[in-house]
């Protein structure tokens, strides 16, 4: 039996389980929302075009309309300026191997829960490496918050001077890139950004440093919780929409619960 | 005499003749030619007259649509060389006469018949009123859509406030054409009214009650217009035309109707007459709602305006009272048919003048007034006019 | 005196709702002119240029000189009631339905005489003071009111059938994020309505004003998006039976024409809101209030669109708003004309500059927010279609009607300064 069938009985057979990490696209999931002189990230709409009615008597379907980041999305490095003369650093070009990857969760629930602009820094990478072993070359590091876990205001946690939600500070993304040549960082906030990481140096530093070393981003992730720290295989295949800068996917985690 | 300063010419030579009354129905499936039709066959009965004797046609009708008199000539089968569509309405029984007295005073005709009918359909009446003039459409009808019932009611109010009057005075008209009607076989109302019952009717638009009001109804009426020569070789008994006047759109300026064209024409109708108000036998007034009554009574100076609350209370109206009035019952207890409530009273004068009444005589009556007044336009009626006949030597 | 207007009882659930009927509505083409007036709240009489007499009905000629020269002139809306009557049958089903019904004869201090409806309050041969307004069959009609405020007066159950009161209405404000759609639920709150239903799109994201708005007596705040379908058909599903008035305060605004931007993700956001969003309102709402128009003292009456007095003639420098305007005008007349039938009036207001921050660069004069939620409410209560509000709207009003070809050229010319 090769590895490949292996891998599909115990997906079947349930000793490796398939963890959603998606929200379900729905016209009020929130949105990143930027100054409003600026462009804004289209919402996910839904028209319908016929339902077993006049307009096509025998089947239901639908139009639906969204902005690449719209939802549970990936960043592709020309999303930002940092990116945009990188090769294959649009959704269509990026080599497909890196939509199947090892993944390493770091827990920082408790830490969010206590400070809700936390700030992911290299000395917590290290400590979480002394107890998970290092977070190998090529995979994606996913930052947990149980942010998803908050609902409607909360969620964005706009306030007059911004958003406050957790991220990574600039250390730490310059941390997973140089040190550890992650293939991406994903979160579960709107952004791979903290709220306030406009005050940051580089501002926004999750997007343009990685973007700008040629990796990718997840936002609007959930169910991080369900991940073991190590060991999980992360499936996120974009759409492939031509020179597009991030679509909207469906994440899904490999979980192996053999070991019980 | 007219601003020409010419002396209006009499009607000498010229009689009318044959009253026909096609019996009233509340509602008809038949349309308004089946009605026209009864009355000119109901005509041919009673003269002999056929198609080819009838060289002159007249006609008065709202319901005709999409005829007019021309339509019918090709129903009819006849070839007249003379023919006229009449829409004044009430008035049309005067205006027809003038108009086929003319034409056969002037030999453009020698015997015009004149009729005017209409059907009633169940919605036929509200159908009519919705689209009867442009101005009731746009300024009347969109206020309450009383009809004539609201147009009436705004008169007669004016009226009361204005003059002596009183609800009492209008019902005793009404009182006595029941009267007159009871004496009339053709009358749609059988029963007897009290003053009592007209004054405890219930309202329909304040200060009109039920009894103010007539019931539209089909019918339809009719009459000749020949030459005296030619009525006396037929041995048909007939009536001189003495007397005529019409007019339209009389006191524009008044703010409500308190008058009509009679007013302004009452000196030369009975100059042309050469009679006086007190000197006729039976007055025919167009009678929907009992206030235009009144107005008519003074206007064509049978008492001074404002006047006719001591008239109405010295007379009495019944057909052997001492102001005959309205004698087969008016259209209050006959039935308004359409355009024929405008002939109603011309041709119960010219029965009565021609020996055709029967129950409701008139005794011995020689001379009739026969008045008319039509067309709500919009606040008030437009047409009016009167004739005097006098009964044939 | 005019009994006051009690809260209607809550409907029976049993009982059929009162199809809507209407009052005779064929006027003659001269006759418009008077409705078009009516419609703006305006009494005009036609006047003779040459013999300066007043005319009525609507003719072709001057009755008393023979001019053809009539124009259509604001009246002396003075006048004295000379006869009335109490009509108690009517050939017609709507008034029928609505007797007893005052009728009366008006003689004008303009010239001519009128019937009119006529206010509970008004006796005969006193002094009255006349109004034109639309009638449920959408055409202009007069009443005569008393001359001086009577208490209740509005509550005149006569009067009420001109008008759109929000006493004892239950609105929806479509969008209450912005200061204007606030201060409008507090002035219907003001005025008596019942329950203010206040649109809010993504909840997720806070706005200023929240806490105070939820605190109007009445208000009760909706997820409404008017650029989803999906929420816009949610929330008639929940209240679309019982919104009586519908006040649509969303709006999507950015300066600028064509030139100024890329693309067209900013015309297609205001398309989205201004104009889809109405589509997708009227989708939703308007047939339930099509079917309440008779429903009793609490009848689905009116639906009021905010709009740039620009949809008339597109100003450039704020030219892709002003287009979905425009879009959003031409719709509320197809509004109106799928809507006539019902007596549900369409109220456009065409407001000239907003004080609002899309609009914070332009010179004064400016509508203040609380002056637009004081005019919608005023329009409401007299039962007005057409206003435009603010001396910029009223300007360009008047120049769109002396002439549209010319306000078109006078508002696309260079301006002094402006280099070709």
């Amino acid at each position: 039996m090769t590895v490949l069938h292996e891998l599909a009985n115990a997906i079947a057979g349930g000793d490796i389980e398939t963890v959603d990490l998606t929200h379900t696209l729905d016209p009020d999931f929130p949105v990143i929302v930027l100054p409003p002189e600026f462009g804004q990230c289209a919402r996910f709409r839904v028209e319908e075009i016929s339902a077993y009615d006049e307009r096509g008597p025998g089947w239901y379907w639908r139009n639906f309309s969204c902005g690449e980041h719209t939802g549970t999305h990936f960043d592709a490095p020309v999303h930002w300026i940092s990116g945009k003369d990188l090769p294959n650093g649009s959704v269509d070009s990026i080599p497909p191997d890196a939509f199947v990857r090892p993944v390493c969760v770091v827990d920082c629930s408790a830490e969010s829960a206590a400070d809700e602009d936390f700030l992911l820094t290299p000395e917590f990478l290290v400590a979480w490496e002394k107890r998970h072993g290092l977070i190998p070359a090529n995979s994606w590091v996913l930052m947990r918050t149980d942010w998803s876990k908050r609902s409607g205001a909360a969620y964005l946690n706009m306030r007059e001077d911004g958003a406050h939600t957790p991220g990574p500070s600039g250390d730490a993304v310059k941390f997973l890139i140089d040190e550890r040549n992650v293939v991406g960082f994903g979160t579960e906030t709107v952004g791979t950004d903290a709220g306030q990481a406009v005050h940051l140096s580089p501002p926004h530093p999750a997007h343009y440093l990685f973007h700008g070393a040629g990796k990718y981003g997840l936002q609007c992730l959930r169910n991080l919780d369900r991940l073991p720290p190590t060991g999980a295989i992360l499936v996120c295949p974009p759409l492939k929409i031509k020179n597009g800068s991030g679509s909207p996917l469906r994440v899904l985690a490999l979980v192996d619960r053999s070991k019980g | 005499m007219g601003k020409s300063g010419r002396t209006r010419q009499g009607y000498d030579g010229v009689v009318v003749t044959a009253p026909i009354s096609v019996p009233y129905e509340r509602y008809s499936p038949e349309p308004a030619h089946w009605w026209l039709a009864r009355a000119l066959s109901a005509m041919h009965d009673a003269t002999k007259l056929g198609a080819d004797d009838i060289d002159g046609l007249c006609v008065s009708s709202f319901t005709l649509f999409p005829d007019t008199a021309v339509g019918l000539t090709q129903h009819f089968g006849i070839t007249p060389r003379w023919l006229d569509h009449v829409p004044t309405g009430g008035a049309s029984g005067v205006v027809t006469l003038r108009r086929a007295a003319r034409a056969v005073q002037c030999g453009d005709a020698s015997v015009v018949a004149c009729i005017a009918g209409d059907t009633n359909h169940v919605d036929s009446f509200r159908a009519m009123l919705t689209s009867f003039s442009r101005f009731s459409q746009d300024a009347g009808y969109p206020y309450g859509s009383g009809g004539p019932n609201g147009s009436f009611s705004l008169m007669t109010s004016y009226y009361m406030d204005r003059y002596a009057i009183a609800r009492e005075d209008f019902g005793k008209l009404c009182v006595a054409q029941r009267d007159n009607a009871l004496r009339y076989p053709h009358a749609l109302m059988k029963k007897p009214l009290t003053l009592d019952q007209y004054l405890n009717a219930r309202m329909i638009a304040d200060p009109i009650a039920l009894y103010d009001c007539v019931m539209p109804c089909a019918g339809a009426e009719a009459y000749l217009v020949m030459s005296e020569e030619n009525a006396k070789s037929l041995g048909l008994p007939f009536a001189h035309v003495r007397s005529t006047i019409e007019r339209h759109n009389a006191y524009p300026d008044d703010p409500v109707q308190i008058r009509g064209g009679w007013a302004l024409d009452v000196d030369e109708f009975w100059a042309m007459a050469g009679m006086q108000p007190g000197q006729t036998d039976m007055l025919q007034t167009y009678d929907d709602y009992p206030v235009i009554s009144v107005m008519q009574m003074e206007d064509l100076g049978f008492c001074e305006k404002g006047a006719a609350q001591a008239f109405i209370r010295a007379n009495s109206f019944t057909v052997d009272g001492s102001f005959p009035h309205n004698t087969s019952g008016g259209q209050l207890s006959v039935g308004q048919a359409g355009a024929a409530g405008g002939f109603l009273g011309m041709v119960e004068a010219m029965r009565q003048l021609t020996g055709g009444a029967e129950k409701n005589a008139v005794p011995n009556a020689r001379t009739a007034v026969v008045s008319g007044f039509g067309m709500i336009n919009f606040d008030r009626g437009l047409c009016s006019g009167a004739a005097l006949l006098e009964a044939g030597q | 005196m005019t009994e006051p207007l009690r809260k209607p009882p809550r409907k029976n659930p049993q009982v059929r709702t009162v199809l809507p009927t209407l009052p005779p509505f064929s006027r003659s083409r001269k006759a418009m002119a008077f409705t078009a007036a009516a419609a703006e709240g305006r009494f005009v009489l036609q006047v003779c240029a040459e013999c300066a007499s007043a005319t009525y009905p609507a003719r072709e000629l001057c009755p008393k000189c023979w001019s053809m020269h009539l124009e259509w002139r604001d009246a002396d809306t003075g006048g004295r009631l000379i006869s009335e009557t109490t009509l108690r049958t009517s050939i017609n089903t709507y008034f029928r339905e609505r007797m007893p019904w005052r009728i009366g004869t008006v003689q004008l201090r303009a010239g001519p005489t009128v019937l009119a409806h006529i206010h509970g309050d008004v006796m005969r041969n006193d002094e009255v003071r006349m109004i034109a307004r639309t009638d449920k069959s959408g055409q202009g009609v007069l009443m005569a009111l008393p001359a001086k405020e009577t208490p209740n007066m509005a509550d005149d159950r006569q009067l009420r059938e001109l008008t759109c009161d929000p006493k004892h209405r239950r609105v929806l404000v479509t969008d209450g994020r912005t200061e204007l759609g606030q201060q409008t639920a507090r002035a219907l709150a003001s005025a008596g309505a019942s329950r203010i239903f206040v649109g809010i799109a993504e909840q997720w994201r806070p706005y200023p004003g929240s806490d105070d708005l939820a605190a109007v007596p009445g208000v009760e705040i909706m997820p409404l998006d008017v650029t989803d379908t999906i929420s816009v058909n949610e929330l008639a599903g929940e209240i679309g039976g019982k919104t009586d008035i519908l006040v649509n305060t969303a709006e999507h605004v950015r300066p600028g024409g064509t030139l100024d931007r890329d693309g067209t993700l900013t015309a297609r956001n205001e398309m989205e809101t201004n104009y889809f969003g109405l589509l997708r309102l009227m989708q939703a709402f308007a047939p339930g209030m099509r079917a309440r128009g008779a429903d009793g003292d609490n009848s689905a009456c009116a639906w009021v669109n905010l709009l740039s007095v620009y949809a008339l003639a597109n100003w450039p420098q704020f030219g892709t708003t002003s287009a979905s305007h425009a879009a959003a005008y031409s719709l509320s007349h197809c509004l109106r004309g799928e809507l006539a039938g019902s007596g549900v009036k369409v109220i456009n207001i065409l407001f000239g500059p907003l004080e609002e921050s899309w609009r914070q660069s332009l010179p004064p004069p400016k509508v203040t927010p609380q002056k637009l939620a004081a005019t919608i409410v005023d329009a409401l209560r007299q039962g007005i279609e057409s206003v435009a509000l603010g001396p910029v709207a009223e300007d360009v009003v008047r120049r769109w009607k002396e002439d549209p070809a010319v306000l078109e050229r006078e508002l696309t010319q260079l301006q002094a300064g402006q280099a070709s």
